[in-house]
């Protein structure tokens, strides 16, 4: 127990260093931006001009490009600010709660969008805007969750304080992913069934499901992108007084 | 892992965990009242209450639909491929409705067991496919239709 024994991986403890995490994010923000602008613009495109209507709702079904690659994001957005949160709890570390707090404006952003294009779809497709089933529902107390923990961080002054209240948080809110995940099988719901499947073929012709894969990544690689940004910011917002923030700023 | 953080991750794990469970608990005791809507099965079997405000959920039965040439009024049966209930409607439909179509109806159920809907909610599936596909798994009759167990949790 007591020999110090390093039985997590280098870079594991190379992240503690805001220098090193800031230094690394900023060499690979240049390829995740590259990489997100292209698998938007080349899903988004696919999925608008080429990607084939379907049969019963028509083009009113391409909005699936947008809501199902923001709600899938909404909830890995989620887990990651949740075990961020874990991290900066257990091993006392300040990226970690950095990365947590930089995670939950952009997941509150999908949230948003998920709910709000699922009402857009909802009302030309069901008939109604909203409805309160299970799998709406739990989404919304995502989005509360996510404004919670923002709430959390702006409303405690001290910076190691609020970021252990909003990993609490986090963490018992941690039990609504799979709520959100399994609401459409376990329980009576207007929404469908999931379309893509671990075990089985997506329920969806290839055309249709190659450019919202496309989507995904695109969104993923976006994440990425606002996620290290923001990030870089709170570091050095919080490290001010370090050395090397001071002349790095002096140098411009 | 040094004793401090030791107790520290318990403690997250208890959290996580812990949550779970009651979480858990808590909805299997409601499950009931989370599911959106009644079956057609658990109509037939008394459990919904009459003349209360309820949904019941089902697969519009094929030939059933029965509209009036004077009015809006319209009947028609939904299925979970088990149990049948009627429907009666005074409205605009969805467009999406149509016979073998899923739809969750709000209204009350009077006492012939039928159901007077308010209001008519189309619900779709997963399977998108394009007009070319659909057309030929018609003519095939692979058309995939959702398991009776969508509509009977």
């Amino acid at each position: 127990m007591s020999e110090k024994k390093n039985w997590m991986p280098r870079w594991f403890y190379q992240l503690a260093s805001p220098r090193w995490s800031y230094d690394i994010m900023g060499k690979l923000l240049p390829g995740f931006t590259v990489a997100a602008l292209l698998f938007l613009v080349v899903g988004t495109v696919w999925a608008l001009a080429f990607a084939p209507s379907d049969y019963q709702q028509g083009n009113s079904f391409r909005i699936i490009y947008i809501h199902v690659p923001s709600a899938v994001l909404a909830q890995s957005c989620y887990m990651m600010m949740a075990i961020a949160g874990a991290i900066g709890l257990i091993w006392k570390m300040k990226v970690a709660d950095m990365v947590a707090k930089s995670c939950a404006p952009i997941g509150a952003t999908m949230a948003l969008l998920a709910l709000a294009t699922g009402a857009i779809w909802g009302k030309p497709t069901w008939g109604s805007w909203w409805v309160w089933d299970a799998r709406l529902t739990s989404m919304l107390i995502l989005l509360f969750l996510y404004l919670g923990v923002i709430a959390l961080y702006s409303a405690i002054e001290n910076e190691a304080m609020a970021a252990k209240s909003a990993a609490v948080l986090a963490l018992v809110g941690l039990v609504n992913i799979p709520i959100i995940k399994y609401s459409v099988d376990w329980w009576n719901t207007l929404h469908q069934p999931a379309t893509f499947k671990l075990t089985e073929r997506p329920a969806m012709a290839t055309e249709m499901w190659l450019p919202l894969l496309v989507m995904v990544i695109g969104f993923y690689c976006f994440f990425a992108v606002s996620l290290m940004m923001r990030t870089r910011n709170e570091i050095l917002v919080r490290e001010r007084r370090a050395s090397w923030v001071k002349e790095l700023v002096g140098k411009q | 892992m040094n004793p401090k953080r030791k107790q520290r991750l318990i403690i997250v794990l208890f959290i996580v965990f812990g949550v779970g469970i009651a979480v858990g608990l808590t909805m299997f005791a409601l499950s009931q009242n989370i599911n959106l809507f009644y079956s057609p099965t658990q109509i037939a079997s008394g459990e919904a209450p009459h003349n209360t405000r309820i949904r019941a959920g089902g697969m519009v039965v094929d030939g059933s639909v029965v509209r009036d040439q004077q009015s809006l009024n319209v009947t028609f049966d939904i299925t979970d491929y088990d149990q049948t209930v009627t429907v009666h409607y005074d409205g605009i439909l969805p467009d999406l409705f149509r016979e073998g179509q899923g739809i969750v109806a709000q209204g009350e159920l009077d006492s012939n067991n039928v159901f007077q809907a308010s209001e008519v909610l189309a619900k779709h599936d997963e399977n998108y496919m394009p007009p070319e596909v659909a057309d030929a798994l018609e003519k095939s009759g692979n058309m995939p239709k959702p398991e009776a167990e969508v509509y009977n949790k």
